[in-house]
């Protein structure tokens, strides 16, 4: 038995929730390898990065002018090109995976199951249904498990390892598909998804404006990164990327202030896994309250500018 | 005539759209007593939220003059209908309803669908075919991945923006932590985003007439499409829920309660 996790970079660095699921990976107590696909020296440097990981036994390295950019069709029909003999393959719940591995799972026929919070036996696993509302436990008949697992429920495996690293042959490029270009959001905050605290104001700050006035100095007082509701993002207020729910990032920071923000499950599901809640809403009766650890019923313009007062 | 001839050369540019029938996106969902499986008896259904983007989207390529013809399907029981009917009231020329036996609905996962969806692909040969980014049931997000798959075609998942330009498809796609735009060779796969649009109101008297339209329905066992179940429901179970908040009544009282877990205000 052997284990194939499709590993996510940006070209020059490896995710470091590789190594989440290089630790979901040890589950199954079998050879652990790890797919590096990309283009150039960078990738090579990328494919030791992932060769240092503790529990990874090899590093199969793919490199080719067509993999600079990891589009869905060339990297799936890599990956199912090298799969025979692996009877897991895994990667890390994110945009990059969920984009390429249905594609091998249609190219394998199996089943593919996403998002997995817990891994109970050699094919059976819990995953949440209905925006996070219902978990479910479901086992896979297929003869390869191909799932994506939920990367914050899974430690961070240590560093300082060498596995071998052995190249692999592309298949030809895909071309019906071809990259353009990208916009990454630039900030000087903390990214998002990695922060200790993360602040998110709701459609109730009112205008983009106050959005920075009234949740800027507080996040820079407290080193947090800020977030935002799809309401406030739909108004124009906060940009697209900050925005924390179902179909925006899912985050599970140490301290989560949600400020004048409903809580639709929508939005609750991408802030659950936090470890302190805290709300404030003017209204009682907001069912953000009901996934809080404090409460401050309180109009926003009020207390958030005494709060930023009062922490050095 | 020579007016004819240029009918006959005008490209045709179909969109086929697959909307699901889902559990209300408002609706908080229960389990049965016994764990077996989620209870949705009698609970209000909608079109899945991401469906509507994307069928909103091909209508708009259609009032462009960019598209020809937009065919809404849907997989499922007869109850289906309801949101084919919706997709004609908002504007889809034909809709298509690939039955299946209720078990086999209650069943039926991201690679069949899929499946079911190619061998319509073959039937109706639509240039461009759209579907939501995840099903809000399932939260599987994978079908227009395997179908994009199973055909051969490009893809290009959570699409934000939709431009075409000849027989090319360019797609801007919310990715981790901002956009990338790639371009698609037709025939292709798209997979809508909520910020792809806007979906329009459906008005009451375009609901009335759409009750009036045909629905044309194939049965699924007629497809060819095996459509056993390969993940096997063991149980369901609701989340631990988070124990009761403190309410505090003033920022200082706050600021005390987060001082006292160590770590957190430095
Ligand atoms: C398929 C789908 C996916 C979605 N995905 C997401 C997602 O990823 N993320 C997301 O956030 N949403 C998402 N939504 C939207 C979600 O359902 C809610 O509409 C949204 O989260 C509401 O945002 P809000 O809390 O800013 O606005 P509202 O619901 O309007 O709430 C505003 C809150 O502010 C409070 N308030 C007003 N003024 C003040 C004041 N002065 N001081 C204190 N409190 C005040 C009010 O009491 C109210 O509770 C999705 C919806 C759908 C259908
Ligand atoms: N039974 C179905 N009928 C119509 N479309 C479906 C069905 N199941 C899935 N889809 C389409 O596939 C998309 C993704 O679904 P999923 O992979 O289940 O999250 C949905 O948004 C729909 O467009």
């Amino acid at each position: 038995m052997k284990i194939l996790i499709l590993a996510e970079h940006d070209g020059v660095q490896l995710s470091p929730s590789v190594r989440q699921a290089v630790t979901a990976a040890q589950f199954w107590n079998s050879p652990v390898h790890v797919l590096v696909a990309g283009n150039g020296a960078d990738a090579v440097a990328v494919a030791q990065q992932a060769a240092s990981i503790h529990g990874v036994e090899r590093v199969v390295h793919a490199n080719a002018s067509h993999l600079a950019h990891p589009l869905a069709e060339d990297i799936a029909n890599l990956v199912a090109s090298i799969s025979q003999g692996y009877d897991v393959i895994l990667a890390s719940h994110s945009s990059f995976s969920k984009n390429i591995l249905p594609r091998v799972a249609a190219l394998l026929d199996v089943a593919m199951i996403s998002d997995v919070l817990e891994i109970k036996a050699d094919n059976t696993y819990v995953r949440s249904i209905y925006t996070g509302n219902v978990l479910t436990t479901i086992q896979s008949t297929d003869s390869v498990q191909l799932l994506t697992v939920h990367g914050s429920n899974f430690t961070v495996a240590n560093l300082g390892s060498n596995a071998e690293i052995v190249n692999t042959e592309t298949p030809a490029a895909f071309k019906k598909a071809s990259w353009k270009s990208e916009i990454r959001s630039q900030s000087d905050r903390p990214a998002l998804g990695s922060a200790k605290i993360v602040i998110s104001g709701g459609r109730s700050l009112g205008s983009a404006e106050k959005f920075e006035q009234v949740l800027s100095p507080l996040a820079f007082k407290l080193g947090a990164a800020l977030g935002a509701t799809r309401a406030a993002v739909d108004a124009g207020y906060a940009p697209n990327d900050i925005q924390v729910g179902q179909t925006g990032v899912v985050v599970a920071p140490e301290l989560y202030i949600a400020v004048g923000v409903s809580g639709a499950i929508q939005h609750t599901y991408g802030m659950r896994d936090s470890k302190i809640v805290v709300a404030i809403n003017q209204d009682p009766d907001a069912p953000i309250f009901q996934v809080a650890d404090y409460c401050l019923v309180a109009d926003l313009f009020d207390v958030i500018p005494e709060l930023t007062a009062a922490i050095q | 005539t020579v007016e004819c001839k240029a009918i006959e050369k005008e490209a045709v540019m179909k969109i086929l759209v697959a909307v699901k029938r889902v559990v209300d996106y408002n609706i908080k969902v229960r389990i049965k007593p016994d764990g077996s499986d989620v209870d949705i008896e009698g609970v209000k259904m909608g079109i899945n939220p991401f469906d509507e983007n994307a069928l909103e989207e091909a209508l708009r390529l259609k009032e462009k003059g960019i598209a020809t013809e937009v065919v809404a399907v849907s997989l499922g029981t007869s109850a289906s209908q309801d949101v084919l009917r919706h997709s004609l009231a908002m504007g889809a020329d034909r809709a298509i309803l690939i039955e299946t036996g209720a078990d086999a609905d209650a069943n039926l996962q991201p690679l069949a669908v899929a499946k079911l969806l190619k061998s319509l692909v073959a039937r109706e040969q639509p240039n461009l075919i759209l579907l939501g980014k995840q099903a809000i049931d399932d939260d599987a997000g994978q079908t227009g991945q395997m179908l994009a798959a199973l055909l051969n075609y490009p893809q290009g998942t959570f699409a934000s923006t939709l431009q075409i330009e000849g027989d090319e498809a360019i797609v801007t796609r919310e990715v981790d932590g901002g956009t990338e735009t790639i371009i698609l060779a037709l025939p292709a796969v798209i997979t809508a985003d909520l910020r792809l649009n806007e979906p329009r109101f459906v008005k009451l008297p375009n609901l009335m007439m759409a009750r009036k339209k045909p629905i044309e329905t194939i049965n699924a066992a007629e497809l060819g499409v095996n459509l056993d179940a390969r993940l096997k429901l063991i149980q369901v179970s609701e989340p631990a829920v988070r124990k009761a908040g403190i309410k505090v009544g003033s920022v200082e009282e706050l600021l005390n309660k987060l001082r006292a877990h160590e770590g957190i205000l430095v």
